[in-house]
This record gives structure tokens, sequence and C-alpha cells, in this order.
């Protein structure tokens, strides 16, 4: 294989990647960030303390952490196919890649909102702050920084995750470095789709720190 | 205008608060000493219920706060400041953001929000420093933002918790000069936690002291020195102990300059010898302590003119 070849193969699975960590990496943040608020609120000594609720979450968190995700890929296969209707391709795969990052980041969230100071929750709670004030007010703005941390951390991930998607019919450049680089032994294409990945990664991460730095005030 | 009766408040086997009545007036300036663990965190954190009572009731500004719901309680709590040992600033937030906190709690129009963080700013020492961040400022700065927040609501009474323990005492002294002033102009009732003595001394009308979840002893400063044995002025005048048997310790009120005790010396003939003692500038006024020998055969009628001067008298071992 030269690059003549490779290229045209390299392009769409780059864009299917970038599909399925954007994708996922959205729905990720719109339902981890609720869950990792609902983990430190509903918490004993929390805003509003509901102890069986949240160990009913933080069950449901664990459980989904400890699967391993080509396991959780395949566990909930049928949960797929009622979602998007199939079970194949890019699209399919956006379902087991939020699955698997939902609790991972709802994880990272609890870590960051608990770093908030407890004396400035406190302060606002003297302050007369109702409890969704503080979320939206004092936890989440305080936190933010540690939230892109988070984040970056989680994208990196499935990015990581994307690739064993890819093994399984998602395509990317997973699919691409199995297909070729695995099976028929093309060792550039193997070393070109590993080059590109870590500075996909590297990219992601810088980016993630400097937004994180830019927006800490500590 | 702060009332608690039978505050208890246990944490499990703890007991924090064991029975504490306060009575804080209406425009002085109370202070609560003692020890670590003595309570008074817990005591000041019941007056705005961030903690609840386990027995008793909290009355602020003529409001039963123990029988307030939630939405209730918030609104009282906007109209009580307060301000903490580490500043307790949101970082997220510019300095004018901090101050406008609690105005955007309370639902002040953006407008109106503007001129009163302008006006706060301005109140306590930091006009035109709206746009800096907490992070830039130093710990007597940080303060006079807390300072500035917790008077956002214009709140009848202020809590304060250790809030110039983080601070060097210059920067302490300028901090409760600010309180002095604010207690003056605004007429601002505070509640004032310290283990700091000199607290105490430069600002206070009275005073609380606490042990074990109980208050011994409380009452105006002026009231507290001339009652015989009290701890308060044992703290603020620490006199070589233990006295020796038969002398007598004098404290006196007033003008320092009086020469009540050269008098008594020459009209009663009596040897005076000074085993110890100081004179402090307290809010109320200036107060000396002396501990004297006195030796001579009337030193009966010599304690009778003193007291009737109108020293305290106190005579050891007798
Ligand atoms: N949230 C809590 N849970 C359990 N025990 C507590 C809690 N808060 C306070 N206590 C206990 O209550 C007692 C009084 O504590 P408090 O913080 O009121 O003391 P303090 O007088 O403010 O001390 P310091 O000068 O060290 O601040 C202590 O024995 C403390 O351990
Ligand atoms: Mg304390």
């Amino acid at each position: 294989m030269t690059w003549d070849d490779i290229l045209p193969l390299l392009w769409p699975a780059t864009v299917e990647t970038a599909v399925m960590v954007g994708w996922s990496t959205l729905l990720t943040a719109l339902l981890g960030l609720p869950l990792g608020v609902a983990l430190v609120v509903f918490d004993r000594g929390g805003l509003r303390p509901l102890p069986a609720l949240k160990s009913a979450l933080g069950f449901v968190v664990n459980v989904g952490r400890s699967l391993p995700f080509i396991v959780l890929m395949i566990a909930i296969i049928p949960f797929t196919r009622l979602v998007v209707g199939t079970t194949i391709g890019t699209a399919a795969f956006v379902v087991p890649l939020t699955v698997g990052a939902v609790p991972f980041f709802a994880r990272l969230v609890e870590t960051a909102l608990r770093e908030v100071g407890a004396d400035v929750v406190q302060a606002a709670q003297a302050m007369g702050a109702s409890r969704t004030a503080i979320v939206v007010k004092v936890l989440l703005p305080e936190a933010l920084p540690g939230l892109v941390a988070g984040l970056t951390v989680t994208v990196v991930a499935l990015v990581g995750y994307s690739a064993m998607a890819g093994t399984l019919g998602g395509g990317g450049l997973g699919d691409l470095a199995v297909r070729y680089g695995y099976q028929r032994f093309e060792t550039l294409l193997m070393i070109v789709t590993v080059v590109l990945l870590l500075v996909i990664v590297q990219v992601l991460q810088s980016f993630g720190d400097r937004v994180a730095r830019r927006l800490s005030h500590k | 205008m702060i009332q608690a009766s039978g505050l208890r408040k246990q944490y499990g086997d703890t007991v924090a608060l064991d029975g504490v009545d306060l009575h804080v007036r209406e425009g002085e300036i109370f202070g609560v000493l003692g020890r670590s663990g003595a309570g008074k965190s817990t005591l000041l954190r019941c007056v705005n219920l961030l903690e609840r009572p386990t027995a008793g009731t909290v009355t602020v500004a003529g409001q039963d706060l123990t029988a307030l719901r939630s939405a209730e309680l918030n609104r009282a709590r906007q109209r009580i400041g307060m301000i903490h040992q580490h500043f307790a600033l949101l970082s997220s937030r510019t300095v004018a953001g901090n101050v406008a906190f609690p105005l955007e709690v309370m639902g002040v129009p953006r407008r109106e929000r503007e001129r009163r963080v302008a006006e706060l700013l301005d109140l306590v020492g930091l006009q035109g420093r709206g746009k800096d961040r907490p992070n830039q400022l130093s710990g007597g700065q940080k303060q006079r933002v807390g300072i500035a927040r917790a008077l956002a609501g214009n709140p009848s009474v202020l809590l304060s918790d250790e809030a110039t323990s983080a601070l060097d005492p210059a920067t302490t002294q300028s901090i409760l000069a600010l309180l002095k002033r604010l207690n003056a102009e605004l007429g601002l009732t505070i509640l004032l936690i310290t283990h700091e003595m000199n607290v105490v001394k430069s600002v206070c009308d009275s005073v609380a002291i606490m042990a074990g979840g109980r208050i011994e002893e409380s009452g105006s400063i002026t009231g507290l020195i001339r009652t015989p044995g009290s701890r308060l002025t044992r703290e603020i005048f620490p006199l070589p102990a233990p006295a020796p048997p038969g002398s007598v310790t004098l404290t006196f009120t007033g003008d320092p300059r009086q020469p009540v005790v050269s008098e008594v010396v020459r009209k009663f003939d009596v040897d005076l010898s000074i085993l110890g003692g100081s004179i402090e500038d307290l809010a109320g006024g200036s107060v000396g302590r002396l501990r004297v020998a006195l030796e001579g055969d009337d030193t009966a009628a010599a304690l009778d003119h003193l007291r009737g001067a109108g020293l305290l008298v106190e005579v050891e071992g007798s």
C-alpha cells in the first residue's frame, strides 16, 4: 500500500471517528452532568440529602464503570437496537459509547463538584440562596475548570472506546487499523493510524487543559 | 435584636450546645469568647439556622426563625449578613460579581444591582476594584469584599465567625475599625466570635464566655468588669498568680489620672506596694486593674474609702 491508497481510506475513517466521538461526547455531557450533580446533591450532608436515591444512582454508575467497554457494548445490543433501530454503522455505536462514558463522566463531575469548598456553599446558604441557585450559581461555576478537565479526559477515553467500537462494525480509525493493519499486515497504514490517533488525543488534551486553565482563578 | 433561648445542639453523642440563652441588644457589638470546641461556631450557625438546633428557639429582629419554612427562612436570611474566617468568596466571579450575588438571589434587577454594588464597594473602601478577581486581593481586601457582600441586603444583623483570625494585626485593626464604623453609621448589630482578646477589647460592648457548650458568663463589658471574680476581667488583665493572701485587687474605671491611691496612702497612713497591674483601653473607656499589698493600722478604713471612690475592691483569701 502506498500513500495514494491510504489517504482515501483515512479521510472517511477520521470523519466516522469524529462523528462517533462528537455525538457521544455531547450526549455524555448532557446526561452525565445532571447525574454527577445528583450524586452530590442527594448525598448525606448534601444540599438535599436522599441517601437511598444516592446509593441507587451510585450503584448504577458503578455497574457501568466496572464493565469493560467491549463487554458493555455487546451486552447492550438489544438496547441499541431499541434506540436507533440497528446495531451496525457509526450512528448505532453512539449509544454504547454514551452509555459507557456517562458513568465515567458523572464520577468526574462528582469529584469536581466536591472540590468546591463547603464554606462557599454555606456562605451562599447564609445569604438565603435556594438549592437551585446554589447548584447553578455556585457549584457549577466554581467547579467549571474541573468540569472542563473531566470532559477532556472523557473525550480522550471516548476516542479510545470508539476504536474498539470500530472493530464491531462502527467504522472509524480503529476499524481501519484492525482491518488493514492487523488482518492484512499493512504496516504503513498501521503506523499512520496510530500517529493520527496520537495527534488527535494530544490536540484534544492540550486544548482542554488550556481552556481549564483559562477558566481557573484560584 | 437576637434572642436565643434554651439552645441545644447535639451531633450524635457530642453535645455542642448545652442550653444556651443569648440576648444581643439592638445596635451593640456582642463578642463570644471561648476555647476551641466550646461551641462558638455552632452557636453562631444556629442564629441563622445553618444548623438547626436540637431544641430551643432563635428570634432575630422579632422573627422566630425556628418556626419558618425553607422559603421564608431564605428570605429572613437575606436580612442577616454573615462574614467568614476564610472569606468564602466565589473565585468564579469578580469582586463586583461577588457583591452582586446576594442581590441576584433577592431578585434585584440588573441596573439597581450595579448601582448598589458600586455603593457597597465604596462603603468598604474598595471603589474601583470591582473588576478584580478575589485572588488578586490581599486578605484584608478579601474580607472587605465579604463585608460588602454581607451588607447587600441591608441587614439589621451581622454575624462574624473569626473574621479577622486569618489576618495580620494591622489588617485586623483596620477591619475592626470598619466594623465599628458600620455599627455606628448604620446601627448594625454585630455578633462576633473570636478567640482574640484584642478584638473584644477594641470593639465589643458586651461579651459571652463559652465553655463546654454553655455560656459561663455574659453581659456588658463595663458590667462584667465591675463584677467580682469575673473571668473576663481576669482574661483582660492577667495578674501574676497565685495572689498572695491578703493582697488586694483594685479595678478602676473612668479617668485613670484620679489620684485615689496616693490619697488613700496619705489620708490613712498605710504602706502600699504594687504587685502587678495594667491599664487597658476598652470600647467603653479605659479600665485599670492593680494588685497591691496594704500595710498599716487602718487598712479596713482605707479599703472602704477606695470603695467609696467607686473602685471595685477584691481582697484575696479572706
Ligand atoms: N458538623 C459537626 N459534626 C459533629 N460534631 C461537630 C460538628 N460541628 C461541631 N461539632 C462538635 O461540636 C463541638 C463544638 O464545635 P464548634 O465548632 O462550635 O467549636 P468552636 O467553639 O467554634 O471551636 P473553634 O474555636 O475551634 O472554632 C466540638 O466538640 C465539635 O467537635
Ligand atoms: Mg469555630
